[in-house]
């Protein structure tokens, strides 16, 4: 079931062997580029916007919609599409299994809202960064109350008329606005914290296990298997070496099926290449006197973006260059970096042992060049000096401190503002801030798999199926003719759309019984072939738990003393020795010789599409030998039927 | 002789390739002795009328030529290409008659047997007088090589045919053919069809092979990068006795390079499967990148599309561009810009501007790059420019008006040595170029520049940049920029004293360098003539002016300086210092009026103990730094009498008898070598 129609900010559940499993909860934050941002400060400028009318003159809705260089904003708190919550009961869901913290980020919408019971499934890493961000999310939209909310544009009637992107906002009527704290709380608390390759058993049914994914601190990709078959799921994966621990590509191999999901976003765009144009962006911008500001989020990129402006500043001659950090939650996400050494790469992790902080930005902090801030008040505007570079959220640019800066930064060509984010259209976000005289560059860094890393992924662990979101089995809608920009692997992807159900292209075969050791004392092997016996098990089959045990079957009750009381037991079936089955099969030729010994003289045979069919035409009778059964037709004649009974008897083996 | 020869046959197939060419070498040089040697008059032109020695050769070469073993045809091949290659008699004529049949019989199976060995036999044919002069047979099979080798295999042998002067005309257009085929295909593949005629003829052309080549994963870079390299080979020739359709050439090498960055849109299949191929592929953007920049000094190859340099700059720009292909990017984009203003489609001045402009704002933000490489990359282009188009106005006004010049000047501080010397380069030529401070809009101040250089020069750790530095400092003496020195002697002056005590050889050389320079400056400033040979006048030697120059000279230090290097540890040093010493010396003394009767120890002044010292050369450890010594070098009476009285000959032969220094000889190459990687056998026997 496919609940998000977002790639990266994946969220389906899989039926798999009587289990219900979400895999992710994404939360698509594309939809707040329709609002207005929220400013910290009352911004003139954005008060003054005029209310948007429609052709015909209508003002009914100059309330609710402002319009700013010919773009149209819902002037509202900002909403959040959902997954989808009618494609089946989420109270039905029995897990949640989190890759990384950024595909949690609609998990108190799905636990708090839709009668959810079950267990979700995360490491420490994921949960602790993710609760970083749900609580900068709340605190950014959460300061800012709006005393309106709008909700007339929604309706269908009225936004048909509205203007593009409006016009052709999907599931307008599930947009929701920002959950609360308690709500986050609530939600976290239902969290598990898991390890990579810790084996959780689901109902004994599957088992499912983390893996280091590479992409962030505590990202997974998961393994679903039972006995028989095994599913992995692939999201938001990454095989450069930055600060996580490196992707675990081994135990993916000999999946059934493998669901490939969080492919880098932008594809053309090389991480490094892109990091080095941060810095040239950078340090051109300070040089020229100007500010930076770098829309982000609180943890992830930036602590490589630190690490390599340590490595660069000196060089570039930024050392009294302020780098302000500023985000309710950035000290912590500072500090909780440094902490989890066991989820760090190879190089991280010896650090540690020296002992000396993992990450570089704790020296930048101590030289006073890294200053980090909860929030422009306070301290931050005592020590605020220029020119300088700011990192902070959110990168949607619809609230948080950025919005701040934008206004105050907005009007200076000096100043730039650099884009390190994938998950928003730059242009989109800048558009409430236009006309804007300050230099935009946009840097994307995104670290997860692109189209040949892929394609090298699935030749290394040879999934027999790969099952992907229907945006990546075709080139991006911009570039048609990047062919190279998809999934190309045999036999072809299958591929999901939101609120679609896909019937995996496996078939259960197998069931794993396990035999009671006095049970299995009992049985008697014939051996049919070199290396293979047979037996024949009378048992009781015991299922708990989904899981299946044969036991030996109860003592037949002692033949009763009178034959006055027949009991037939509904429970207990009656101990009868079974009786011999058969194998084998009857060769035509030699069979019709021994007919001719035992005194049938007119034997004819012919052959059907499934065998022979022997006729004893004196006799008025017929054999009919198939590959799986035998019928002997004779009409009314018992001691003849037996007599061929027993002939065909002596070509088969008994057990 | 026979068992002698049978044991040469068997060392051609010796595992030790050494041993094998080895032996090959003997078997053509006693085929030639045997031939040109033991017969009296020219050989016969039948085999049989041979000496035996040759006629056992021949065979020998005959059957292996037949046999089954393709070990035994490549030993002959290689034996024949041998022959043809060191051997134009004209019975090399009558051995080829004896195993054409043979050597025509593996170009036209299925699968052809060692193709690059043919490929050289054919081509050391065609330089040989004997077969090149011959109508015939001999250029017909190599049009047979041609249709049969497929166009990997065919390369080399068609740039060796466009490289002959001596070759009939159709070979040589089919040669073409062959070579230019897949640019063709590229070309077709790239473009609608009807908007260019391609580069080929099309009836001339099956393209289907090159096209298969082409639409492979497998096949399709390495193809395009011999085709390229082989284009470059040719077009970097200064007398190409073929015509190439550069412009054509040019809108194909440009389609490649759009390929390979994703901005080409593919007009047909064969196109899509290209373009999946070549994007992102580094071996094929440098090797498009390398033709391109030959292609600029090609006479009659004007840029065909507009946007030929929207395709230099979307490289220059892209961040995702490896730091070679940028290097070779930068190149190419200089070469065509420096032909900028001399192009007709370009006669704009406005035009012009617009891209330098483009060009200038890429070139600032990779000033900036954390990456060192790039950051040197873009000065060293930076400076190609300037010494390109120092002459064009809109090229100084934009750079000017461009934060590039500041950014360099912050490049003396970089924190990597090669990026410095490299903004030492790139400051050098800008401060030569820059509009006088005064000028109203200007903010670079060529003052600080030099300021700046000096002080790099005194105190930089690293000797690269204290080179670069030096360098410039020539330049600028050469160039006669005199508005920046001021004072020249004082700057020269400055300048010997810390070069003198610098650590690095190459930057006192350089120092000698500037000395030269500035003596040959000041001569000619008062008077002595512009060519450097010409005899003095002898108003010149006699005048007052002569006098001066020894003062000028006395007065900047330069003596102390030039009889110092004499005794420098490092050879060149001292050779340069005694080449400068005569030279001055001739400049003050006649042949005849040397002073050879005095001896240095008599004439006072110290010069005894100089001649004594010098003598000892670089064991001199108690050379005088200090003007306390015995001998003063800014005495100009002290200084013309040691130039007239020590023998600087008998210096100058010293100091290239030594080899202390520098050992030229092969073997001590090998010495060097050996002491470097380890002397474990293997090395040895590669060294032998």
């Amino acid at each position: 079931y496919c609940l998000s129609g977002h790639p990266t900010l994946p969220c389906n559940v899989l039926k798999f062997k009587s289990t219900t499993i979400m895999l992710d909860c994404g939360l698509d934050m594309t939809s707040t580029l329709n609002f207005l941002p929220l400013p910290l400060v009352q911004s003139p400028r954005l008060s003054k916007l005029p209310g948007w009318v429609l052709k015909d003159g209508s003002t009914f809705l100059d309330k609710e919609l402002k319009e700013c260089s010919g773009h149209v904003f819902v002037d509202s708190v900002p909403e959040f599409c959902l997954p989808e919550t009618e494609l089946l009961d989420l109270s039905t869901v029995d897990v949640i299994l989190i890759s990384n913290y950024h595909c949690m980020m609609a998990l108190p919408y799905i636990t708090e809202c839709t009668g959810f019971t079950g267990t979700v499934y995360a490491t420490e890493p994921t949960v602790q960064i993710g609760r970083l961000l749900m609580e900068e999310l709340v605190n950014s939209i959460e300061r800012v109350p709006k005393a309106q909310s709008a909700s007339m544009w929604k309706n269908k009637e009225v936004q048909r008329l509205l203007p593009a992107p409006l016009k052709d906002a999907v599931e307008v009527s599930m947009w929701r606005k920002c959950y609360t704290m308690p709500e986050v709380n609530a939600a976290l608390s239902k969290i598990q914290m898991v390890g990579y390759s810790q084996k959780i058993e689901l109902f004994g049914a599957v088992q499912v296990t983390p893996l280091s994914s590479g992409y962030a601190l505590g990202s997974s990709n998961w393994i679903i298997q039972s006995h028989y078959e095994k599913v992995s799921y692939v999201s938001g994966s990454s095989l450069l070496t930055t600060h996580p621990q490196p992707m675990d590509q081994t135990s993916l191999k000999n999946s059934d099926v493998l669901i490939l999901t969080g492919l880098t976003q932008i594809p053309t765009a090389n991480p490094d290449g892109m990091v080095g144009e941060f810095c040239s962006n950078l340090a051109m911008t300070v040089r020229n006197g100007g500010n930076v500001l770098v829309p982000c989020y609180p943890s992830g990129v930036i602590y490589d973006l630190l690490e390599c402006l340590y490595q660069y500043i000196d060089s570039a001659g930024l050392s009294n260059v302020p780098f302000y950090f500023i985000s309710p939650v950035a000290n912590s996400s500072l500090e909780f970096s440094q902490i989890f050494a066991e989820w760090l790469c190879h190089n991280k992790q010896t650090k540690v042992y020296l002992p000396e902080p993992p990450f570089p930005h704790a020296e930048l902090i101590q030289t006073n060049k890294l200053k980090h801030y909860p929030s422009i008040h306070g301290d931050f505007s005592n020590d605020f000096k220029q020119p300088c570079v700011v990192f902070t959220g959110h990168p949607s640019l619809r609230f948080g401190d950025v919005v701040h800066f934008m206004e105050l930064w907005g009007k200076s060509s000096l100043n730039t503002v650099i884009f390190t984010e994938p998950d928003f259209s730059y242009l989109d976000a800048l558009a409430p801030y236009q006309p804007l005289a300050m230099k935009c560059v946009y840097c994307p860094i995104d670290t997860r798999l692109n189209f040949i890393q892929v394609s090298k992924l699935l030749k290394e662990v040879q999934p027999l199926h790969v099952v992907c979101p229907e945006q990546y089995t075709q080139p991006p809608p911009t570039q048609s003719h990047r062919t190279d920009l998809m999934i190309d692997c045999q036999p072809p992807p299958m591929s999901y759309r939101r609120a679609e159900v896909l019937t995996l292209p496996y078939k259960r075969r197998y069931e794993k019984i396990e035999i009671m050791p006095d049970l299995a004392d009992s049985l008697v092997p014939l051996e049919i072939k070199p290396g293979i016996s047979l037996a024949t098990v009378s048992a009781m089959l015991h299922t708990k738990d989904n899981k299946h045990v044969l036991q030996l079957p109860p003592k037949p009750p002692q033949a009763p003393a009178s034959k006055k009381r027949k009991r037939v037991s509904d429970d207990v079936p009656e101990g009868k020795p079974p009786k011999p089955l058969l194998s084998g099969s009857i060769p035509v030729e030699q069979f019709v010789q021994t007919l001719e010994k035992h005194g049938f003289s007119d034997v004819k045979v012919e052959d059907t599409a499934k065998g022979h069919i022997v006729l004893l035409q004196e006799a008025e009778t017929l054999i009919q030998l198939e590959e799986d059964s035998t019928h002997i037709i004779c009409d009314n004649d018992e001691p003849l039927r037996a007599k061929l009974r027993d002939l065909v008897l002596k070509f088969l083996q008994k057990f | 002789a026979a068992g002698a020869l049978d044991v040469i046959f068997t060392l051609q197939g010796d595992p030790s390739l050494f041993v094998a060419a080895a032996a090959r070498r003997l078997l053509v040089h006693t085929l030639s002795l045997s031939l040109e040697c033991e017969m009296s008059k020219a050989p016969g032109t039948r085999v049989c009328d041979w000496p035996l020695c040759a006629q056992m050769i021949i065979k020998h070469i005959e059957d292996s030529l037949q046999s089954s073993s393709i070990s035994h045809i490549k030993q002959s091949l290689k034996l024949l290409a041998g022959l043809f290659g060191g051997c134009h008699a004209p019975w090399t004529e009558v051995l080829w008659l004896s195993v054409a049949k043979q050597v025509e019989s593996f170009l036209v199976e299925e699968s052809v047997q060692a193709p690059h060995l043919l490929v050289d036999l054919l081509l050391n044919m065609s330089r040989s007088p004997v077969f090149c002069d011959s109508e015939g047979n001999f250029w017909a099979l190599v049009t047979s090589a041609l249709e049969h080798l497929n166009p990997v295999q065919a390369g080399p042998l068609t740039v060796g045919i466009l490289r002959l002067h001596k070759c009939p005309q159709d070979v040589r257009i089919q040669a073409v053919t062959v070579l230019l085929q897949p640019m063709d295909c590229i070309l077709r593949a790239a473009s609608q069809p009807l908007e260019y005629s391609g580069l080929l003829d099309e009836s001339v052309t099956d393209p289907a092979t090159v096209e298969s080549l082409l639409s492979s994963k497998s096949s399709c870079a390495s193809l395009l990068c011999q085709t390229l390299g082989h284009l470059e080979k040719l077009l970097s020739l200064s007398h190409l006795p073929v015509d190439l359709p550069c412009t054509s050439l040019l809108r194909s090498v440009v389609a490649i390079l759009q390929f390979c960055n994703g901005l080409l849109i593919p007009a047909s299949p064969l196109g899509s499967k290209i373009s999946q191929t070549l994007i992102g592929c580094f071996r094929v953007q440098r090797a498009a990148l390398d033709v391109l920049a030959v292609l600029s000094e090609r006479k009659g190859c004007d840029i065909p599309v507009e946007s030929f340099f929207d395709v230099l700059l979307s490289y220059l720009e892209s961040p995702n561009t490896n730091p070679v292909v940028l290097k070779k990017s930068f190149q190419a984009t200089s070469k065509w810009l420096v032909r900028l203003p001399e192009m007709s489609c370009f006669n704009s001045q406005w035009q012009i501007t617009k891209i330098l402009q483009d060009v200038f704002l890429v070139l600032q933000k990779r000033l900036c790059s954390p990456c060192w490489e790039v950051r040197d990359s873009s000065l060293e282009f930076l400076t190609i420019l300037i010494n390109g188009l120092r002459d064009q106005d809109g090229f100084r006004q934009t750079l000017f008006s461009s934060e590039v010049p500041r950014l360099t000047e912050d490049l003396l501080e970089d924190p990597e040595s090669y990026v410095r010397a490299s903004a030492v380069t790139a400051a050098g030529h800008l401060a030569y170029i820059a509009p006088e401070s005064s000028v109203a809009g200007n903010q670079y101040n060529k003052e600080n520049t030099v300021a700046k250089l000096q002080e790099i020069f005194s105190t930089d750790p690293e000797g690269f940049p204290r080179r670069a530095v030096i360098s410039i400092f020539i330049k600028w003496l050469k160039k006669g920029y005199t508005a920046l020195l001021q004072d020249t002697e004082q700057f020269v002056s400055k300048v010997i004293q810390t070069a003198e005590r610098d650590f690095d050889w190459e930057v006192r050389l350089g120092g000698l360098e500037l000395v030269e320079v500035f003596f040959v400056q000041t001569l000619c400033r008062l008077g002595r003539p512009k060519c450097h040979y010409a005899p003095f006048s002898p108003e010149f030697t006699s005048s007052v002016r002569h006098n001066e120059s020894l003062q000028i000279f006395c007065r900047t230090k330069l003596f102390g300086f030039l009889f110092c290097s004499l005794c420098d540890c490092d050879r060149p040093v001292g050779q340069k210092a005694c080449d400068i010493l005569l030279a001055i010396r001739s400049s003050f003394y006649t042949s005849n009026s040397l002073k050879d009767s005095l001896d240095p120890e008599e004439v006072g002044h110290g010069i005894g103990w100089l001649q004594r010292t010098l003598r000892q050369g670089s064991l001199a450890q108690n050379f005088p730094t200090g003007s306390s010594q015995e001998v003063d070098f800014q005495d100009p009476e002290s200084m013309l009498l040691a130039l007239g009285t020590i023998d600087l000959e008998e210096l100058h032969d010293d100091l290239n008898k030594s080899s202390d220094h520098v050992e030229k000889s092969p073997q001590s190459l090998l010495e060097d070598i050996l002491a470097t990687v380890g002397a474990i056998e293997e090395n040895e026997a590669d060294c032998y």
